[in-house]
């Protein structure tokens, strides 16, 4: 697939931040804000019929309340139908391949997938064989594209409002990504979307959990919070995911939070204006402290309210100018 | 009836032989070698290498349990395609090669089925599990040439000296796959920039590093041959090095997608560039050919290893691991290690021939008045674009289709009958 010019969007999927350009990213931000009016329309009437009479079937392999929830209401708002299939296993415990599902779901015809699975490569394997648009909202370790995406719309927006200046980019932009970096999707698709649009980014973390081989995507690696926090404009806290305890990636919770825990003492070593965000679910006062979480420097719940309005930009794109299948 | 294979140019690395010969066939085995021999038929050889019949010490068959991926017969039948007629199948079939009976069953299948010569290996542990030896010495006897658990190493370190103290005494090489499988557990590909990019867990150098020496050391303590095969990394390449200089009796094999593909090719989750050892580095690539160069590596194998299209269209993660390799090896040697200088054709030939041969005391890869007429006819300068109609295997699971290659089988011969013929 060509670069996209700026105003045009020409893929048939998405299903990873990697392969995009920097004008593709900036499409999907600049396509954004009417949604987010969408939502606020002071008439109550959330909705517009872009998707009407089209089909998005929400196919999640792991559990998942936000991200189903926000895509489905995307869909909605947008006039989709939608459909939700969950399915617990991969194909191979599972007996049905993931084509023949996938098969099975469009001969149904529909429009656009959304997909989540525990592998690393799932959505690509079903976007190279099928007619359909195939959105990834995870895929094992490797990409939330979507979740980039709202989260570089949620700096931009802040970063506009704090500046005055609502041409703002993200060039330059300081950011460091705390936690489990290692299993984390999240940290990917942000440290390529960042990346992209000429953010810097900092990863922290335990050292078994921020393995050395990620300063070979571009960004800076340090154990060291203070490190990390100094001199960032954002301060992006990971969620730890409590069952690798179990694997004895790091030696207990106490000792995670007094190393690496953002609370008000912790983000002490930050800017005055750095925001803190996170993609949630928040384990409260393990990797964020409740005060900093519910404080005035957190935008979460605007990554929640952005998160529909970019799902909504991104299926808009795919379905109504994205190369592939028609209505 | 005699056959005359003319206008060649003769190599044989066992008798040191690399001129122009001609060879005269009778009765499945060479009669002559000299000059200007005529025979009842003739195959003019002109501008082609006539070398040994390759010899493949792993490959996988999969016959019994299988056979959708492959048969002993479709297996023959990729060798013949890549000048290979002498083979050694791996025993991870289902049931997995045991048992004496299960030996004889793979014996009778390949005189029954297979263009060319099928040597079993069997199991070092029963069913494959790491506990309790076979009874190698009825395996022998029912012809099997080494014992291996191929596919899985074994995690007992007092089990594995068992296993290496028993095989000596019976006579028998242990063919070994190094693996630490705690260290690799869950891992699909090289760890690495690649892989941490992917998101796909990774298997360090160090998961076959640890084990190569491990079963080096206890192959010494045994006073054991030991075979290490497929080694991927330039540190086990170093491992078997040192150890060969301190005396172990150990021999050792690379696979040619070790020295022709490094990580990158994965690319966007390629389930045909997924088999263990991964493929690895540059810096990887370079410790395997000096490997080559310096005698620290004895063979070349391909560990071919066959899955159908529908074990490997399915999430990279969970697909298996493995490649077919018998129809491009000689292929890939000469583009990637005579080409650019490395070693030299005849070297190559002696790591495809004799190098495997020695391994398992087969008794084959020399070309000699009154042995078999196993015999291999390539073009060493012929480029070919490799496509799936190349394939004999049953199986097309190739990271190399659509590459183009130098070299290329044209004959092969097993005991003086024509297996394999391009037009």
């Amino acid at each position: 697939m060509g670069e996209a010019s700026r105003n045009v969007w020409t893929r048939k999927d998405l299903i990873g931040i990697a392969g995009l350009s920097r004008q593709e990213i900036e499409l999907v931000l600049d396509t954004a804000p009417q949604f987010v009016a969408v939502s606020q329309r002071s008439s109550g009437i959330k909705k517009v019929p872009l998707l009407q009479g089209r089909l998005v079937v929400n196919w999640f392999h792991e559990p998942s309340t936000r991200t189903r929830t926000s895509f489905e209401l995307a869909a909605k708002r947008l006039s989709a139908d939608t459909l939700a299939i969950a399915a617990s296993s991969s194909s191979s415990v599972k007996g049905e391949t993931l084509h023949d599902t996938l098969a099975n779901i469009e001969a149904m015809s529909a429009d656009i997938i959304v997909i989540r699975h525990s592998c690393a490569g799932a959505p690509h394997l079903l976007a190279a064989g099928h007619a359909s648009h195939i959105i990834n909202a995870g895929d094992g370790r490797h990409e939330h594209p979507t979740q980039a995406l709202l989260d570089a719309f949620t700096m931009r927006e802040n970063l506009r409002q704090r500046t005055g200046n609502n041409e703002a980019t993200l060039d330059g932009l300081r950011v460091a990504i705390i936690g489990d970096v290692e299993h984390s999707r999240v940290a990917r698709s942000n440290i390529h979307a960042l990346n992209k649009l000429g953010a810097q980014v900092t990863l922290c973390g335990p050292a078994t959990l921020v393995p050395r081989d990620f300063a070979a995507m571009g960004v800076r690696v340090t154990t060291s919070l203070k490190e990390a926090l100094e001199d960032t404009d954002v301060v992006y806290s990971l969620r730890i995911q409590l069952e690798r305890q179990a694997k004895a990636l790091f030696p207990s919770l106490r000792e995670y939070i007094k190393l690496f825990r953002i609370d008000a003492d912790s983000l002490r070593y930050a800017p005055d204006h750095a925001i803190v965000m996170h993609p949630g679910p928040i384990n409260r006062d393990l990797e964020l402290s409740t005060d900093v979480a519910d404080g005035p420097r957190s935008v979460i719940l605007q990554q929640v309210t952005n998160g529909v309005a970019v799902r909504m930009a991104v299926m808009h794109l795919l379905a109504n100018s994205g190369a592939g299948r028609t209505a | 009836m005699t056959l005359a294979i003319i206008n060649g140019h003769l190599i044989d690395p066992v008798s040191g032989l690399s001129e122009p010969l001609d060879l005269l066939v009778a009765d499945g085995l060479v009669v002559e070698i000299g000059k200007g021999l005529k025979g009842d038929e003739t195959i003019d050889a002109t501008g082609l290498v006539v070398c040994p019949g390759l010899v493949d010490i792993q490959v996988h068959f999969r016959e019994p349990g299988f056979e959708s991926k492959e048969t002993i017969a479709t297996g023959s039948r990729a060798a013949a395609r890549g000048g290979v007629t002498t083979v050694v199948t791996m025993a991870n079939t289902n049931p997995p090669i045991d048992n004496a009976g299960l030996v004889e069953l793979v014996t009778r299948r390949a005189r029954e089925t297979a263009c060319i010569k099928v040597r079993p290996a069997a199991c070092a542990t029963k069913a494959m599990k790491g506990e309790e030896l076979t009874e190698m010495s009825e395996l022998r006897e029912a012809g099997a040439v080494a014992v291996t658990d191929d596919g899985r190493d074994i995690r007992s370190s007092s089990v594995m000296r068992r296993v290496l103290e028993y095989a000596n005494m019976v006579g028998l090489p242990y063919l070994a796959h190094c693996q630490d499988e705690d260290l690799g557990e869950g891992g699909a590909m090289h760890e690495g920039a690649v892989s941490t990019n992917l998101g796909i867990p990774g298997i360090p150098r160090e998961v076959e590093d640890i084990r190569i020496d491990r079963n080096i050391r206890l192959a010494e303590l045994a006073g054991a041959h030991i075979h290490i095969q497929h080694i991927s990394t330039g540190g086990g390449v170093e491992i078997v090095r040192q150890a060969k200089r301190r005396g172990a009796r150990v021999t050792a094999e690379s696979a040619p997608h070790y020295w022709s593909l490094t990580d990158e090719a994965v690319g966007v989750f390629d389930t045909n560039a997924k088999m263990f050892p991964p493929l690895r580095s540059r810096a990887d690539i370079e410790g395997v050919i000096e490997g080559f160069r310096d005698g620290t590596l004895d063979n070349i194998a391909t560990d071919h290893a066959p899955h159908t299209w529908t074990d490997k269209n399915i999430e990279f993660q969970v697909a298996p691991f493995g490649i077919i390799g018998l129809e491009t090896s000689l292929a890939l040697t000469i583009t990637h290690l005579v080409k650019p200088g490395h070693i030299t054709l005849e070297k190559a030939v002696e790591l495809m021939t004799i190098g495997g041969s020695r391994v398992c005391s087969l008794g084959v890869g020399e070309i000699k008045v009154g042995g078999a007429a196993d015999i291999c006819l390539f073009d060493p300068n012929e480029q070919w674009t490799v496509s799936r109609e190349d394939f004999g295997s049953k199986s097309s699971n190739s990271p190399y289709i659509g590459q183009t290659l130098t070299g290329r089988v044209r004959c092969t011969l097993c005991d003086g009958k024509v297996v394999h013929q391009l037009g």
